[in-house]
């Protein structure tokens, strides 16, 4: 068995653990990353790729606007442009009570520096004017955007690699414990890792190491359900939401247009696939909110697999239990964009044991059995399906 | 016994003989042909109203092609046959079926994939000219249309379809400039031992290369295609034979080296897959009857490993007689065993038509850096190369998210051998170690607009 002494151990490769990696090596910090399967290759790789903060809950804003910052210095992170856009994200309402929620929301986050504009049914005629009868009116942030994420998730992994990161791949953790004073993370019989720190980035699979450190948490697996058009004449020139959910869209340079909405199904816990049901909603919908489809093809659907958490809130922050060790996962199908940022403030907890950015509302005691009462209580603002990461 | 609603995806050799079976017993058995006539690609027929004879058709095939296409006449009444049905995806006994704009969900509790194959393409320098064809594109423009891809046609690749394709072009009256096959003599020698198992397909195809060369059609062995001359259209066709290069004057090219079983069908159901080495492709893995590793799923013919179209036949019979046996029903254990036997016999044939007509092996490291693979998605070789140098792309899935090869239009139907070839010479490797593409549906592009059904709508009174 191979054995690695290291200061800090990471679970999972994908845009947290990855970018949790590269900012610690950017401190300086000794970092091994074990990825099971590739970096950025699960729910971070097959995203939908919208970079927004609009939507977002208000105790994420503070989150996503630094993460709109590490955005705009993406190259300079991870060597690539990412085919990340700031194209503007157009959130639509389809009735006049959906669009005073979008009303509501922008005055509830002003101050966050999303500058939402709110737009009428003519002024999205006359600006939009390839949207569908069905919507009534709309928030438009300009500065919001979409990327690539096939290309950006891996790419974290592969800077902080450069910059020193031991990083494996194909490397399936298959336990994680503390005796006292070190981590002790094991692959099978192949490999084990001691280190002084542990980050728990396994997404969808890192429910299994917090109950393993005793902190379980009700973390679910969700498939977001998406579509790829053949290359169209370029239309779309931003990236669409829906107040509620449903169904969310962008166009990419070479003209595909990227349509989400609806649930894959689980084929195991480590893969899930479109399945049938829904396929055919999805293209209705996509038809209705963008009548210019009629007549393109569909090339391909495809889904994945994301940690979910009951309230859409990533776990985030210090275990309860065990010192040293941080969680990062159940980004609930909105991870992509505040991504980098989560890195960033995990490399913070590591190195100076605190984050700038309040993240108090991410804790995992919040469903430490005693408090689920308060994790139970809802969030007016909040989407109701957060289908339009 | 419960109730068996089979269903039969293809209407080819295989698909026909296994509806046959089937209805033998009773049993009424759905056809899904995405063609509008049965016969699939090898006996594909002409739309109503052709009248070019099926001697012209399908040459020597000729009454076996018209023996598959009688007794789908003949099982008119007792089977279901849907012409123009593309099933672009499955799961759960259930296939979505596109027919004219609408989707209908069709259920099955047994399934027989008859799927068949397309040519496998290794692209070369100006393969996507204007006028640079399949050989089987070739073929079907031929006996589909009655056209021809050009008046003057250079033929290029390798395989008994080379020979066959040349020989049908220059019997219809177009003029065929030359046959420009990638195996050497020597090949085809050494293979003869082999081929002297089905001596009647070794008299074809001597009697094709020999009625092409007293036609005055130059066949040369050993070549490699170097690049399509023109832009708007073929125009020329340089190659290198003994380390000399010549050009053709041509207007067309047809090219193609073996077929590429289709088989992302039983990759949605969830069948296990393995590497053979023959067909240097993935398919699905299943017994000597054709059973996959999905119960109630069978693969048969083209679609299940490239045999052609005899052994298609006899592979659609004996995966229905599986099937009756597996459900129950009364089923010709001796005929099975000969269809066993014959499709052994057939096996060890195809084993020396490979040695007689070899992958080219040099196709990967010879194929420069700005050739495109992926057409629909615009990748280079070059791009591949790079992805894996440095970016340690060695996995084929990784390939498609960081470089788009197999994202298009085609989901890598067409590029996917090509670029597994690609990487795995990059990377040093034999091509099965760089996987396999994962399938998603659709299994082709389907319109935005389609209709989709659970149930098939009831038919206007």
């Amino acid at each position: 068995m191979e054995r690695i002494d290291t200061e800090v151990a990471i679970i999972g490769g994908g845009i947290v653990g990855g970018s949790a990696a590269l900012f610690l090596r950017r401190l300086g910090v000794p970092v091994v990353l074990l990825e099971a399967a590739l970096c950025g290759a699960k729910a971070s790789g097959v995203n939908y790729g919208g970079v927004r903060r609009q939507g977002r809950g208000i105790e994420q804003l503070p989150l996503a606007r630094r993460a709109h910052e590490l955005w705009g210095q993406l190259p300079a992170l991870i060597g690539i442009d990412g085919e990340y856009v700031r194209s503007g994200h157009l959130k639509l309402a389809t009735s006049d009570a959906d669009l005073a929620l979008l009303e509501a929301y922008r005055d509830n986050t002003r101050g966050f520096g999303m500058d939402l504009e709110i737009l009428d049914r003519r002024a999205l005629a006359q600006r939009f004017g390839w949207l569908g009868e069905s919507v009534v009116g709309g928030s438009f942030c300009p500065q919001d955007g979409h990327a690539n994420p096939r290309l950006v998730s891996p790419a974290f992994g592969r800077a902080a690699a450069a910059l020193g990161a031991d990083v494996r791949e194909g490397v399936r953790v298959t336990s994680a414990t503390h005796d006292g004073t070190r981590f002790i993370v094991r692959a099978g019989d192949t490999l084990e890792v001691r280190s002084r720190y542990l980050l728990n980035c396994a997404g969808a699979w890192a429910g299994r190491f917090a109950e393993g450190f005793g902190e379980p948490v009700p973390e679910t697996s969700i498939h977001p359900l998406m579509m790829v058009t053949e290359p169209l004449p370029l239309f779309m020139n931003v990236s669409l939401g829906m107040q509620g959910g449903g169904i969310y869209a962008r166009q990419v340079a070479r003209g595909n247009c990227v349509i989400g909405g609806g649930r894959g199904v689980s084929a195991d816990p480590d893969y899930a696939r479109p399945g049938r049901a829904n396929l055919g909603a999805l293209m209705a919908n996509a038809v209705k909110l963008l009548p210019v489809l009629r007549g393109a093809q569909v090339i391909r659907f495809w889904t994945g697999v994301e940690g979910n958490m009951p309230d859409h809130n990533p776990v985030l922050g210090p275990s309860a239990t065990v010192p040293g060790l941080f969680h990062a996962f159940g980004l609930s199908g909105a991870g992509f964009q505040i991504g980098p940022a989560v890195g960033e403030i995990l490399a913070d907890l590591v190195v100076h044991g605190r984050s700038s950015i309040p993240i108090d509302a991410f804790r995992i005691e919040r469903y430490a059995p005693a408090a689920h009462g308060a994790a139970a209580r809802p969030d007016r603002l909040r989407e109701q399906t957060l289908e339009s990461p | 016994m419960s109730i068996v609603m089979p269903v039969i995806v293809g209407a080819g050799p295989a698909g026909i003989r296994a509806a046959q079976t089937l209805a033998a017993q009773g049993l009424r058995p759905v056809i899904l042909d995405e063609g509008l006539r049965p016969g699939g690609q090898i006996y594909r027929q002409p739309p109503p109203g052709f009248s070019r004879p099926k001697s012209a058709l399908y040459g020597f095939e000729h009454r076996k092609a018209d023996a598959v296409h009688r007794t789908m006449q003949e099982l008119q009444g007792n089977v279901e046959y849907r012409p123009g049905c593309l099933v672009w995806n499955a799961e759960g006994k259930t296939l979505d079926v596109l027919r004219d704009g609408v989707s209908t969900a069709v259920p099955y509790t047994h399934l027989i994939l008859a799927t068949g194959a397309t040519d496998r393409v290794l692209p070369f320098p100006g393969w996507l000219t204007p006028g640079v064809y399949t050989l089987g594109g070739s073929q079907v423009a031929l006996k589909h249309q009655g056209c021809a891809v050009g008046s003057r046609v250079a033929f290029l690749g390798t395989g008994p379809l080379l020979y066959l394709v040349a020989y049908q072009y220059a019997k219809a009256g177009a003029q065929v400039v030359a046959v420009l096959d990638t195996s050497r003599f020597a090949d085809r020698v050494a293979a003869l031992p082999g081929m002297l198992r089905a001596p009647a397909l070794l008299a074809k195809g001597l009697y094709y290369m020999a009625w092409l060369r007293a036609h005055g059609v130059p066949l040369r062995s050993g070549a490699r295609p170097v690049a399509v001359q023109g832009g708007d259209r073929v125009t020329g066709l340089s190659y290198t034979q003994n380390g000399r290069t010549h050009t053709l004057d041509c207007d067309a090219v047809g090219f193609g080296l073996s077929l590429r079983s289709e088989t992302q069908l039983a990759s949605l159901i969830g069948c296990d897959f393995e590497f053979n080495e023959r067909d240097r492709n993935w398919i699905p893995r299943r017994d000597a009857a054709g059973r996959s590793s999905v119960a109630g799923v069978y693969v048969a013919g083209d679609g299940a490993g490239i045999a052609g179209a005899d052994a298609a036949e006899l592979a659609g019979e004996r995966a229905a007689l599986a099937l009756l046996e597996d459900t129950g029903h009364p089923h010709d254990a001796r005929r099975a065993r000969i269809l066993d036997s014959q499709l052994a016999a057939n096996s060890r044939v195809r084993a020396a038509l490979e040695r007689a007509f070899p992958f080219p092996e040099d196709w990967a490291s010879s194929i420069a850096d700005d050739t495109v693979v992926c057409r629909c998605e615009e990748v280079t070789a070059g791009t591949i190369r790079q992805a894996a140098r440095d970016n340690g792309v060695q996995e084929m899935n990784r390939l498609k998210a960081l470089t788009r090869v197999g994202m298009g239009r085609c989901q890598g139907r067409m590029c996917g051998v090509a670029g597994a070839e690609v990487l795995a010479h990059a990377v040093g490797c034999a091509p099965q170690a760089v996987g396999r593409l994962r399938n998603q549906p659709p299994v082709k592009p389907i319109p935005v607009s389609v209709v989709c059904l659970e149930r098939p709508a009831k038919k206007a009174a």
